[in-house]
């Protein structure tokens, strides 16, 4: 497959998978702030931001409706939905050829619904409708392209962006949250600390698949827990970390080049790393550390992924 | 419906105005042409807003599929689905042969013309084509002498404008043989068409195009390098921003071939290379959806950031088959068209079976008096546009216009030609839920590999604003399905 276009067809993925995350995460914070208890919503403003990677121009300005809006629909701003959607489909736009159909044209609904006049009026009904649509339509265009494209090393470069990208973001939402989720009073299971709790699951969508795992017995550790270590869920870390090994692991099957090794040991070393811990030993040591641990090698695996398959430098592939 | 109770078609039409120009649909007493009754019957008995209807519902597939064509220069809303009329223009069996005969033979002669400017140069010695015409040519490749091509094929792909005289009579305007486009809009209008009037369709009996594709690769195929027995086929795009990206994707994708830009090939030692996840892999042939100037910077315009440096050698090498052959904007440059009839008795000692358009060249003196005097009756071309560019048409031009385009002509008469304002034929089109006539070409599309082989019908294009008599799809027009039937 062509560098320029697995390129295209990971950042389509990756752009997708963002505006989902932004989409929900934004989601639950709107509906947090509807309970006036626990943080305000200056704090919880920040907090969102921050596991959005600290985007720039949405700064808090005391009104929700306006930085929400923004965070939607402002096209010119890289962390809006809008923008990543654009994004994503200008990338699918040139690979157009690599995509099924079906795919396309869901992207491209995606993309003409939130720029109609539609959307706007979906969004001052209800916003929670609007982004509900919106991550409904990612999810169709994901599960129309797992059942109508060859799931060849184009379809493993999607794979591979999103959970790179989902990975990321999930370790970025916890390293985020686990200083409040720690340090606020252990057990004092108040009704606010428990919608806290209920927020940071939904915003990996995780409260109903924690729930049959653990019950609806809600505690920071099992959380922690289950959003990292988990093997069988797909927004925990560990499940996307498989997830990437396999999908370069599939890439490398299918081109037959031999490359550097490098590349394996960036994954498997973090594979191996979420794969011979356990809670109580990341809790011993530093739980924040891990995280960022985590989010570093995912830094480290895209810029192997780039300098093996995408812009490698031409001596090096005559040689081979 | 129904057999045996003759449709009323009069309010199909109701003041659908006839003049000189041929209509496709009736003939000069106002009677519906034999072939077109079925369609005037199935027409008449649809409910009124039923057409409006199903063109709505197409318009609203093509916006999902993302057919649609760029428009430069608006930074929102700079995809425009392509205009498309929902009525199909038909063409009897017996009219497709003599254009099918008529470009064969024209297309074989076009070729031998290039392959023997760029060698021996016989056609000049002979005197036949004057030489300073064809070396004053933009188009004209230097660099292209005394090149062996593969199977002597310089123009493999290629999509000639014909127009119908009020004689009924095809003409030809002129020949694309440099990067010709429109044919993924023929492939596409015939899926709506199928969706939209199937019984029509096939209670027709039209012959089929939708192996394009097939019979494109199997030409592109047949003119790899020796040697080559799986040759590697790439399209060559200029990009996501060029307007005909669609049809690039589209083709791409139909044959099942990669689509490359400048910026995924490299060359080494004179082998073009694609860069791919798995290492660079090598090319073999390429077809070239990219001008000649912006191949490659070293051969041509070395500002270009489009094309692939070394290319042109690599070429020369004969390591890889560049489709169409640099150069060949030479042979439908207007002014040489001017010589292709005289090219048909040359080569081929045949009578032209697809006449030209009378064609006036304004570096002849007494052509020019005579065109600068009548400037309001004619159609005045620059001789290496194309796209309906660099246009004066005459009886629609103010007098500033053609005070304009006199002085520019005797500035570089070479640059221009001028033709008689032509009276083409016209199709009825959907308007408001009325039929109203607007004025037609047809563009087949003819591939040329082992063989000449042309895909019955081709595009037809519309000239959509009412009078108007430029149907390119930069300037306005739209298209139509062409059914040549059984």
């Amino acid at each position: 497959m062509l560098s320029r276009v697995a390129d295209s067809l990971y950042w389509m993925s990756r752009y997708l998978e963002r505006a989902e995350n932004t989409a929900r995460l934004l989601d639950v914070t709107m509906g947090l702030m509807l309970d006036p208890g626990g943080a305000n919503a200056d704090e919880r403003w920040q907090r969102m931001t921050a596991a959005l990677g600290r985007p720039l121009g949405i700064a808090w300005n005391g009104s929700l409706e306006s930085r929400a809006h923004k965070l939607v629909f402002d096209h010119l701003d890289p962390s809006s939905v809008t923008y990543c959607i654009n994004a994503a489909r200008e990338n699918a736009r040139q690979v157009r050829e690599e995509i099924s159909t079906e795919q396309w044209q869901r992207l491209n609904r995606l993309f003409h619904h939130i720029h109609s006049p539609n959307a706007q009026t979906q969004y001052a009904t209800s916003a929670g409708d609007m982004l509900a649509s919106v991550v409904d339509g990612i999810h169709l265009f994901q599960g129309v392209g797992d059942s109508t494209m060859i799931h060849g090393q184009g379809w493993q470069f999607i794979r591979l962006g999103r959970s790179l990208e989902r990975a990321y973001a999930t370790a970025t939402l916890l390293e985020v949250y686990q200083s409040e989720l720690f340090h606020a009073h252990e057990r004092e299971s108040s009704g606010y600390q428990y919608l806290e709790l209920v927020g940071l699951l939904r915003c990996s969508t995780a409260f109903e698949a924690y729930c049959q795992v653990y019950t609806a017995d809600l505690s920071a550790e099992r959380i922690l827990e289950f959003l990292v270590l988990n093997r069988d869920f797909p927004h925990a870390i560990r499940y996307c970390v498989d997830n990437i090994r396999t999908a370069i692991e599939s890439i490398q099957r299918a081109g037959g080049r031999r490359v550097p090794d490098e590349i394996f040991a960036g994954v498997g070393k973090l594979h191996a790393m979420l794969g011979y811990t356990t809670i109580a030993e990341i809790l011993a040591t530093d739980a924040a550390a891990f995280l960022h641990n985590i989010r570093e090698q995912c830094l480290r695996i895209h810029e192997l992924v780039y300098r093996n398959y995408v812009h490698y430098s031409i001596q090096s592939a005559l040689a081979v | 419906m129904t057999a045996g109770h003759p449709v009323e078609l009069e309010p199909l039409f109701g003041d659908y105005p006839l003049d000189q120009a041929f209509d496709e649909m009736r003939a000069p007493g106002g009677e519906v042409r034999p072939h077109y009754r079925a369609l005037a019957e199935t027409l008449a008995a649809l409910p009124a807003d039923e057409l409006r209807r199903r063109k709505q519902s197409v318009d609203l597939a093509f916006l999902t599929q993302g057919i649609t064509f760029t428009v430069y220069g608006r930074e929102e809303g700079t995809e425009r689905i392509f205009p498309y009329d929902l009525l199909p223009r038909l063409v009897t069996a017996s009219e497709w042969d003599s254009i099918e005969r008529g470009l064969t033979q024209r297309i074989t002669a076009l070729n031998l013309f290039l392959r023997d400017v760029y060698s021996d140069a016989k056609i000049l010695a002979d005197r036949m084509v004057p030489r300073e015409l064809v070396y004053s040519c933009k188009h004209y490749r230097r660099q292209m002498r005394g090149l062996q091509v593969p199977r002597n094929v310089y123009i493999a792909v290629v999509g000639s404008d014909l127009l119908r005289l009020s004689t009924g009579e095809f003409v030809v305007l002129e020949d694309n043989l440099r990067v010709p486009s429109g044919v993924s809009y023929m492939l596409t209008n015939r899926r709506v068409m199928k969706r939209t009037f199937p019984q029509l369709f096939s209670s027709y009996g039209v012959r089929p195009i939708e192996h394009y594709p097939q019979v494109l690769l199997a030409t592109l195929r047949s003119l790899a390098p020796e040697g080559r027995p799986e040759p590697n086929i790439v399209l060559l795009t200029p990009g996501v921003f060029n307007s005909a990206y669609f049809e690039h994707t589209y083709l791409a994708r139909q044959m099942g071939i990669d689509l490359v830009e400048g910026r995924d090939l490299v060359t080494h030692d004179n082998i073009v290379y694609m860069r791919t996840t798995d290492g660079l892999k090598r090319v073999d042939v390429i077809y070239r959806r990219v001008d000649d100037d912006f191949s490659d910077p070293l051969a041509f315009r070395a500002d270009s950031a489009l094309g692939c440096a070394g290319l042109f050698n690599a070429y020369r090498a004969g390591n890889v088959t560049v489709s169409n052959a640099f150069g060949t904007g030479l042979a439908d440059d207007k002014a040489v068209y001017a010589y292709v009839p005289k090219m048909i008795r040359y080569y081929l000692d045949e009578d032209p079976i697809l006449p030209n358009v009378e064609t006036f060249l304004l570096s002849e003196d007494k052509e020019r008096k005579h065109v600068l005097a009548n400037l309001e009756k004619l159609v005045v071309k620059a001789v290496g546009e194309s796209g309906g560019y660099g246009m004066l048409i005459g009886p629609q031009s103010s007098a500033r216009q053609r005070e304009d385009f006199a002085r520019q002509i005797d500035a570089n008469p070479r640059n221009y030609i001028a033709q008689p304002t032509l009276d083409f034929s016209r199709a009825p089109c959907l308007v408001d839920d009325r039929l109203e006539p607007r004025h037609v070409d047809l563009r087949p599309y003819i591939l040329f590999g082992d063989k000449v082989n042309i895909v019955p019908g081709g595009l037809t294009r519309v000239a959509l604003e009412k009078g108007s008599l430029v149907v390119n799809s930069s300037q306005g027009g739209g298209s139509k399905d062409t059914w040549v039937l059984e």
